[in-house]
C-alpha cells in the first residue's frame, strides 16, 4: 500500500484528486467561518464549496497519477529520475492506463478516449431524436431535453472532434515528419489526461441539483450565468479540454517547426502536416478566448464579478463576441485536420501526386487567416452594432474561396489517376467531397445577412452544421481511422463491415440532415423539445434515419474491436503510399526508426520513376535506384 | 493535356444536373407563406442562390463521378497514375471564379439588406416586451396601451418593433415575414417590417431561454389599420412599471446600415 502511494498511478491520483478535493471544501468552509457568513452557500450559481473542489480536484488527480512528477523535482532542486523509457511503449492493454509519454501510446489513449465520448455523445443523440419523432414532450421533459442536447453537443464538439484530431495527428505526424517522438512528451502525456477529466466534468453534471448545463453548447450569457449548478460544471471542463488543446497545439507547433527529418522542407511535408500546422496556430490563439469567456461566466456565477450582469453594468453581447471569436476559427479547428487526412488518402488511392500541392498549403494558411476575421456572422440577429455586419458577410463568404479550391483540387487529384475505392477510408473521402461540398453551400446561404436573418436559429442550422461536423469533419476522422488503423494496430479491419459502416453512415447523415433544412426554412426553431404538428412527419422520418446512423456506428466499433484483436496481420504498407509512417513496420517500432530518415523528395510523387519521399535506414544512400517507384511494398 | 477531357460533354451534364435540380427545388416555396414586403425578397435571393448552388453542385458532383468512371483502377492494376503536380491556369480559374461568384452573392445581398431595412418617415413603433416565457406589447399613445401574449399591427405600415427583454436573451421571429431579432437584457434592438398581408400569424421565440423556450409563442394579427386603432382604444392597461423601466435602455446603434448609428 505505501509502495502504491508512493509511486505514481491511479492509487496516488485517486488519493490526490480526495485529498485536493477535501482540501478545497476545506479552505471554503474555513473562509466562510471566519468571515461569519454562512457554511454553505446553496444560491443555484453559488456553490462555492463544490466548485473550488472541482478545480482542484482534477489537479491532484493529475500530480497523483505522476503528470508533474519530473516537473516538480526537477523545480524542487530534486534529482530528476532519468529517462529509463519505462514510459514508452505498452507491452499489453493495462499500459494503456498509465502515465505514458509515447507518441504513438498516446495517440491510441486519445482515439479510443475520444470514441468512448463519440458514443456517450451519440447516445445522447439517439435521446433527442427519441423525444423528437413526435410533436409533443414524450420521453423527457423540457428542460432535461435542454441538457441533452447541450450535453450531447458539448461532448461531440470538445471531446471528440477537437481531440480525436490531436489523436490521429499524434499517432501519425512524427512518423510522417520523420522524429522520434513529439517536441514535449511529458506536456503530451498532460494533454491526454486532462481529457477524461473534462469528460467526466460533463457527463457528473447530471448530478448536479438542477440537472445538467442547458444552456446550449454555447451557453450564451445571462441564461448561463443564471443556470444551475451543472453550468459551473460545463465552465470547468471546457477549461480542462481547452487547456489540453493549447497543450498540444504548442507541441504540434514546436514538433513541425524544429523535428522534421533532414532533407523535410516545408514544401516537402505532407498536407496532413500542413494541416496540423494550420489547425494549431489556430489552437494556441484562439482558444485562450473560449477558456476566457467561460471563465468569465463562472466569475459571475460564483464571484458576482459582474461581466455579463447588465442589471449591474454588464454587457450581454459581449459574452458572445468573445465566444465567437474562439468558436468560429473552432469550426476550422475541426475542419482542417480533416482537410489533410482526405489528401492523404486520396492521393494514395488515386494514385496521383495532389493536384497544386502549394496552393493546398497556402489554402489552408489563408482560412487560418479569414477565420479570424468572420466570428460575428453567428451574429447576425443579436442586436450587435449593424455596420459590423456587411464586412462580416463579405469575409464569411470569401472563406469559401480557399475551400473550393481544396475541393476542386481533390477533384482534379483524382484525374488521370488509377483510383482504388477497395479501402473504406477512401470511400469515406470520396462521400466527404458531396457533403462537404453541401455543407459548404448552406454555409454561403448563411453567411448572406437577409438569409441569415430568416433562418437563424432555426433548424436549417442543425442542418448545416451537422452536415459540416457530421458529413465533414466525422467523414474525415473516419476516412483517418480506416486509413491508420493498420498502421495502429498491425491488423487488417474487414472492408466488407466497412462497407456496411460506410453505406448506413452516409445514407443516414443524408436522411437525417437534409430534411432539417427544409423544417427550419418552414419555421422549426432550433433547441426545441416540443414543435408545430405540421412538423410531425419530417421529424418522424429524420429520428427514423439518425436511428440507422446510430446502428451503423455499431457495425463500425464491432468492426474495430474484433479486427484489432482477431484481424489478419497488416504489412507495412497496405496501400503502397509514399509518406514515412509507411515505411515503418505496423505497428511502428518503439523509437519509430533505427536511424532518422532522410527526405529526398514530395511526399505524393506517384507515376514518377525512381521518385522517393525518404530513404530509410538500410536503404542504399545513393541516387534512388529505378527498380521501384513503391517504396516498402514487397 | 486536359484537352484529352470531353470539357464541353462535361460541362453540358453540369448545365443539364444544374437545371434538373432547379427544376424541382425552384418551384418549391421553401420559406412558406410570404406576409411582408421583406419576404418576396430574401426568397428571391434564396433562388438566386439556389441556382447558383445547384450549379456549383452539378460541377462538382460531374468532376466527381466522371473521374471516378474513367480513371477506376481496372481490377489487378497496381500501376500509379500520371505525375500531373498541377496546371496553374486552372487553379487561378478556380480561385478566380468563386472569388467572383461570391462577391457577386454578396453585394446582392447587401442590396436586400439595404432595402428590407429602409425606413420610412412615420412608422408605427412598437414596443416589444419579452421574459422567460412570454410576450407583451406596448402601442403609442398618450398612455402606452399594453397587449399581453397577441401584437397587433396595421397591414402595408412599416412597423419599427423596440425590442427589450427582462431577464435572458429571446429572439423575435415571424416566420412568414422572414424577419429575426434578438431581444437583448440592457439594450433596445430594433427591427423593421412591413407587413403586407392580413392575418394570423404566430411569434416564435428562437432564442434558448430556459425550460418554457419552445412554448414561448405569441398570437400576431395583421389587420386593416382601422380595426387596428380600434383594437389599440379597446386595451385596458398600460404598461407595467416592471417593463416600462427597460425603455430607457440604450438604444444599441442597430439602425440599418447607412442610416447611421444611435
Amino acid at each position: 500500500m505505501t509502495a502504491a502511494i508512493k509511486r505514481p498511478g491511479w492509487t496516488r491520483g485517486v488519493l490526490g484528486a480526495l485529498f485536493a478535493g477535501a482540501f478545497g471544501f476545506g479552505l471554503v468552509i474555513a473562509l466562510r467561518a471566519i468571515s461569519d457568513l454562512p457554511l454553505y452557500e446553496t444560491e443555484q450559481t453559488g456553490y462555492p464549496h463544490v466548485v473550488v473542489p472541482l478545480i482542484l480536484a482534477p489537479l491532484g488527480f493529475l500530480a497523483g497519477f505522476g503528470c508533474f512528477d519530473y516537473w516538480l523535482r526537477w523545480a524542487a532542486g530534486a534529482p530528476t529520475i532519468p529517462e529509463d523509457h519505462s514510459q514508452h511503449g505498452a507491452k499489453s492493454w493495462k499500459d494503456y492506463f498509465h502515465f505514458n509519454t509515447d507518441h504513438k501510446v498516446i495517440g491510441i489513449q486519445y482515439i479510443v478516449t475520444t470514441f468512448v465520448f463519440f458514443f456517450i455523445g451519440g447516445l445522447l443523440a439517439m435521446l433527442i431524436r427519441a423525444e423528437l419523432a413526435q410533436p409533443g414532450t414524450q420521453i423527457v421533459d423540457a428542460a432535461t431535453f435542454n441538457s441533452l442536447f447541450s450535453t450531447h453537443a458539448a461532448i461531440m464538439i470538445f471531446l471528440f472532434v477537437i481531440p480525436v484530431f490531436a489523436g490521429i495527428a499524434n499517432y501519425v505526424l512524427p512518423l510522417m515528419i520523420g522524429a522520434p517522438d513529439m517536441a514535449f512528451p511529458r506536456l503530451n502525456a498532460l494533454s491526454f489526461w486532462m481529457l477524461p477529466l473534462a469528460g467526466l466534468l460533463f457527463i457528473s453534471s447530471f448530478l448536479a441539483p438542477g440537472g445538467a448545463f442547458d444552456a446550449g453548447w454555447t451557453g450564451y450569457a445571462p441564461l448561463s450565468t443564471g443556470a444551475p449548478l451543472g453550468q459551473s460544471f460545463f465552465n470547468l471542463g471546457v477549461q480542462f479540454a481547452g487547456a489540453s488543446s493549447i497543450a498540444t497545439a504548442l507541441n504540434f507547433l514546436v514538433t513541425i517547426i524544429t523535428m522534421r527529418a533532414p532533407g523535410m522542407t516545408f514544401w516537402r511535408m505532407p498536407l496532413l502536416v500542413w494541416a496540423n500546422l494550420s489547425t494549431s496556430l489556430l489552437v494556441v490563439a484562439a482558444t485562450p478566448f473560449i477558456a476566457g469567456a467561460q471563465f468569465m461566466v463562472l466569475f459571475d456565477r460564483v464571484l458576482h464579478t459582474n461581466f455579463f450582469e447588465f442589471a449591474a453594468g454588464g454587457d450581454v453581447i459581449s459574452y458572445q463576441h468573445i465566444f465567437w471569436f474562439y468558436s468560429h476559427p473552432a469550426v476550422y479547428i475541426m475542419m482542417l485536420p480533416g482537410f489533410g487526412i482526405i489528401s492523404e488518402v486520396i492521393s494514395t488511392h488515386a494514385r496521383k501526386p495532389i493536384f497544386g500541392y502549394r496552393l493546398m498549403a497556402l489554402a489552408l494558411i489563408g482560412i487560418v487567416v479569414l477565420s479570424y476575421s468572420v466570428w460575428a456572422h453567428h451574429m447576425f440577429v443579436a442586436g450587435m452594432f449593424s455596420w459590423l455586419r456587411v464586412p462580416m458577410m463579405i469575409t464569411t463568404l470569401l472563406i469559401a474561396v480557399p475551400t473550393g479550391i481544396k475541393i476542386f483540387s481533390w477533384l482534379g487529384t483524382l484525374y488521370f489517376g488509377k483510383i482504388h475505392t477497395y479501402s473504406t477510408a477512401m470511400l469515406f473521402a470520396l462521400a466527404f467531397i458531396v457533403t462537404f461540398t453541401i455543407g459548404g453551400i448552406s454555409g454561403v446561404m448563411l453567411g448572406m445577412v437577409p438569409i441569415d436573418i430568416h433562418v437563424s436559429d432555426t433548424y436549417f442550422i442543425v442542418a448545416h452544421i451537422h452536415f459540416v461536423l457530421f458529413g465533414g469533419s466525422v467523414f474525415t476522422i473516419f476516412a483517418g481511422i480506416y486509413h491508420w488503423f493498420p498502421k495502429m494496430t498491425g491488423r487488417m479491419y474487414d472492408e466488407k463491415l466497412g462497407r456496411v459502416h460506410f453505406w448506413g453512415t452516409v445514407v443516414g447523415t443524408w436522411g437525417t440532415f437534409i430534411p432539417m433544412h427544409w423544417v427550419g426554412m418552414d419555421g422549426m426553431p432550433r433547441r426545441v423539445a416540443d414543435y408545430a404538428t405540421q412538423f410531425g412527419e419530417w421529424n418522424l422520418l429524420i429520428s427514423v434515419f439518425a436511428f440507422m446512423l446510430g446502428a451503423a456506428q455499431l457495425v463500425f466499433l464491432y468492426n474495430m474491436v474484433v479486427s484489432w484483436r482477431f484481424g489478419p496481420r497488416a504489412e507495412a504498407n497496405p496501400w503502397r503510399a509514399n509518406s514515412i509512417e509507411w515505411q515503418v513496420s505496423s505497428p511502428p517500432p518503439i523509437y519509430n526508426f533505427d536511424e532518422i530518415p532522410r527526405v529526398v523528395g514530395g511526399p505524393y510523387e506517384f507515376g514518377i520513376p525512381g521518385a522517393k519521399h525518404a530513404i530509410m535506414a538500410g536503404e542504399a544512400h545513393e541516387a534512388p535506384a529505378k527498380e521501384s517507384t513503391v517504396v516498402g511494398s514487397t | 493535356m486536359y484537352g484529352r477531357l470531353p470539357i464541353v460533354k462535361m460541362l453540358a451534364a453540369t448545365v443539364a444536373l444544374t437545371a434538373a435540380i432547379c427544376a424541382v427545388m425552384v418551384p418549391i416555396n421553401w420559406d412558406g407563406q410570404q406576409a411582408s414586403t421583406a419576404a418576396p425578397k430574401i426568397d428571391d435571393l434564396l433562388t438566386v442562390m439556389i441556382i447558383l448552388s445547384a450549379f456549383v453542385f452539378s460541377l462538382v458532383m460531374v468532376m466527381l463521378f466522371y473521374a471516378l468512371w474513367k480513371f477506376k483502377a481496372k481490377p489487378g492494376d497496381e500501376s500509379d497514375g500520371e505525375p500531373i503536380h498541377g496546371n496553374t491556369r486552372l487553379e487561378v480559374a478556380w480561385t478566380l471564379i468563386p472569388t467572383i461568384i461570391v462577391l457577386f452573392a454578396g453585394g446582392y445581398s447587401w442590396k436586400v439588406l439595404d432595402e428590407i431595412e429602409e425606413p420610412v418617415k412615420d412608422p408605427l413603433t412598437v414596443e416589444v416586451f419579452s421574459l422567460q416565457y412570454a410576450w407583451s406589447f406596448g402601442y403609442p399613445g398618450k398612455d402606452m396601451a399594453w397587449s399581453e401574449g397577441e401584437l397587433h399591427v396595421p397591414v402595408n405600415r412599416q412597423v419599427h418593433f423596440k425590442m427589450h427583454a427582462q431577464d435572458v436573451i429571446h429572439s423575435f421571429w415571424v416566420p412568414e415575414w422572414r424577419i429575426k431579432k434578438d431581444n437583448v437584457p440592457g439594450i433596445t434592438t430594433t427591427a423593421i417590417v412591413t407587413p403586407d398581408k392580413v392575418g394570423t400569424y404566430q411569434l416564435i421565440c428562437t432564442e434558448l431561454c430556459g425550460f418554457g423556450h419552445a412554448s414561448m409563442r405569441a398570437k400576431v394579427v395583421v389587420e386593416p389599420p382601422a380595426k387596428f386603432r380600434e383594437w389599440v382604444a379597446s386595451l385596458d392597461q398600460k404598461v407595467p412599471e416592471y417593463l416600462s423601466d427597460s425603455l430607457g435602455d440604450e438604444e444599441s446603434s442597430l439602425t440599418p446600415v447607412g442610416t447611421g448609428g444611435a
